[in-house]
Formats: C-alpha cells, sequence, structure tokens
C-alpha cells in the first residue's frame, strides 16, 4: 500500500503530460525553433509555481510524511559536467522529441518503437557509469 | 467534460507539474526521472562493470513505481481522455516540417517519419531510435539529471547548478533542431 501513492503520482504525472502535449515531437521541435511560447509556459509556470513551493517549505519548515524535515539534495558544484552532460542530453531530447519521463508515457500511448529508445537510453547510462571516471567533471 | 478532453493550455498544465514535484517532496522523495535508467542497469546486475551502479535497487522501487504509474498515465489518457484533434502548432513550424518531407504534422502526438514501428527494420530508422536514446541516457547522467530533476526540481530550488544544465540543454538542442535535423531529413 505504501507504494500506490506514488503509482497515483506517476498516473497523474502521466495524464498531464499527455494533455499538456508536452510529449509530443513535435511540441518540442517547436519550442526549440523558438516558434511557440506552450513550451515555455509549461516549463516556465512549473518552476514558478515550484520555486514558491519550495520557499514555502523552507520557510515554515513543513515535515514530509515521514516526518523528517525536507531537504532538496545540493547539485556537485562544477560547469564542465553540466555544459557536456547537458549538451548531449540536449542533441538526444531535440531527436527523440523525449527526455526520460515522457518516454515511458509515450510508450503507455502504444507507441512501441520507443521501447528501443529507452533500451538505449539505458545503454548510454550504463556507458557513462562505466567511462565515468575518465570523463571531466 | 469537453475541457478534459481538449488538450490542456499551459497554465493548467505547468502548474499540475509543480504539484507532481510538491506531492513527491511531501512524500520524502525528489522528482528525477532519469535516476530510473541508472536503477534499471544496476538490476540488470551493471554492478559487476562499474561501482556507479552499486546501489541497493530496492531503496529506488517508490521511483519504479511512477515510472509505472506514467506509463498507465499515458495509456489512460490517451485511451479515454483525448478527442484526437491535432496538435495546434505554429503553421510555420508545419511548414518547416514539411519542407524536410515530414507528413501529418501534428495529426498524433510523434512524428511517424521517426517513430513508425516499420522504421526499426531500416537501418537508418533504427539508428535514428538507438542514437537518440543512448544520447538521451548519456547527457542526462552526466549531467546529473535531466529536465524533472534540473529544469523544474533544480530550477525551483534556485540551484546554479541546474542553471547550467538547462543552458547546455538548449545548446545541444538547438544545435540539433536547427543543424543536424535538416540533414537527417531531407524531402
Amino acid at each position: 500500500m505504501k507504494y500506490l501513492k506514488f503509482l497515483l503520482v506517476g498516473i497523474f504525472f502521466g495524464i498531464v503530460l499527455v494533455k499538456s502535449e508536452a510529449v509530443s515531437w513535435y511540441r518540442i521541435y517547436e519550442m526549440f525553433k523558438f516558434q511557440s511560447f506552450h513550451m515555455y509556459g509549461i516549463i516556465g509556470s512549473a518552476v514558478i509555481l515550484g520555486a514558491l513551493f519550495v520557499w514555502g517549505i523552507k520557510k515554515i519548515k513543513i515535515k514530509n510524511i515521514e516526518g523528517n524535515r525536507i531537504h532538496l539534495p545540493e547539485k556537485q558544484k562544477s560547469v564542465i559536467r553540466y555544459i557536456w552532460g547537458g549538451s548531449i542530453f540536449g542533441l538526444g531530447w531535440a531527436l527523440a522529441g523525449a527526455c526520460p519521463g515522457p518516454m515511458y508515457v509515450l510508450l503507455g500511448t502504444g507507441v512501441y518503437s520507443m521501447l528501443i529508445v529507452i533500451g538505449a537510453a539505458i545503454l548510454g547510462t550504463f556507458v557513462y557509469g562505466v567511462l565515468k571516471d575518465k570523463l571531466p567533471h | 467534460m469537453e475541457f478534459f478532453l481538449q488538450p490542456w493550455p499551459w497554465y493548467v498544465s505547468g502548474p499540475l507539474i509543480a504539484l507532481v514535484l510538491l506531492l513527491l517532496v511531501l512524500f520524502g522523495k525528489t522528482f528525477g526521472m532519469s535516476s530510473n535508467l541508472r536503477t534499471l542497469c544496476s538490476m540488470g546486475g551493471a554492478g559487476k562493470y562499474a561501482d556507479f551502479f552499486k546501489l541497493d535497487w530496492r531503496t529506488q522501487r517508490w521511483n519504479l513505481t511512477v515510472v509505472l504509474g506514467a506509463i498507465i498515465g499515458g495509456f489512460i489518457a490517451s485511451q479515454f481522455l483525448s478527442d484526437n484533434s491535432t496538435i495546434a502548432l505554429n503553421p510555420k513550424t508545419v511548414l518547416d516540417l514539411q519542407e524536410m518531407g515530414f507528413s501529418h504534422v501534428g495529426e498524433s502526438l510523434l512524428p511517424g517519419e521517426i517513430y513508425a514501428w516499420e522504421n526499426i527494420a531500416t537501418v537508418k530508422g533504427l539508428a535514428i531510435m538507438i542514437i537518440a536514446g543512448f544520447l538521451v541516457g548519456f547527457g542526462t547522467r552526466y549531467a546529473g539529471g535531466c529536465t524533472s530533476g534540473h529544469a523544474i526540481t533544480g530550477l525551483s530550488n534556485l540551484q546554479r547548478p541546474s542553471l547550467i544544465a538547462v543552458i547546455g540543454f538548449f545548446i545541444g538542442g538547438l544545435i540539433m533542431t536547427h543543424f543536424i535535423l535538416p540533414l537527417i531529413f531531407v524531402a
């Protein structure tokens, strides 16, 4: 039962991503062409409201359901890994038209060729893990 | 009911995505979809090849459950909550794509030119899917997060690393969209 809430959040997330068309390859293409405000509106409003939530959580020291103080993990300080990693991700994002969340959602919409893309993404993650210590971070 | 079946505007969808972030944080977790790729590697025994995968994947079962939900959500939305309307893309975008040889632009979520099942039997079609997935999987772990972890969660937490990562996402995305896609798709 403790996993039910995560299942429900996932279902909600999947529905929102389809109904917002954020899982559409065309919408990602249009975003990178700066030809529509749609994706910027989605990400922008999510970030603005998300920032308000995070600020509120820190301000009123709200606890999570496990009774612990909420702490969002800090990311490692670096520039090179984010520029390189981010750019490589961006190349794939614009080609696939989907990032990791939408890949699963699209599989659910019945696009079975997405299994190839997901398999390749797992392989990409594996190769990163193997090469990790040789890459500049 | 009609509103549910139509595509939802950005000012409804964006705040609902922020709600996903809030719920996961209140549940004592974080919002990060690409971590599941690492978890799947660990489950498959990748710990034998790199310490990076030596983690107890059982601690990540909650996130795999979110993935399962996302798949179900995609099914529900496409089967029961869609009116199959054409995506209201900028006409200029449609024209640009038609010039690259895309047909039926916006009539479904994904272009058949990339995702048609028959494409996995062609070298070009299969190569596009594999390269795209590989770049996403490699890049997201190198950058330490994807759209959910960096662009939504990281920016919401005002973290400089996430801002740099998002700039990276756009460097790669703009290069692909403006310079590489026109080389791959020629009408």
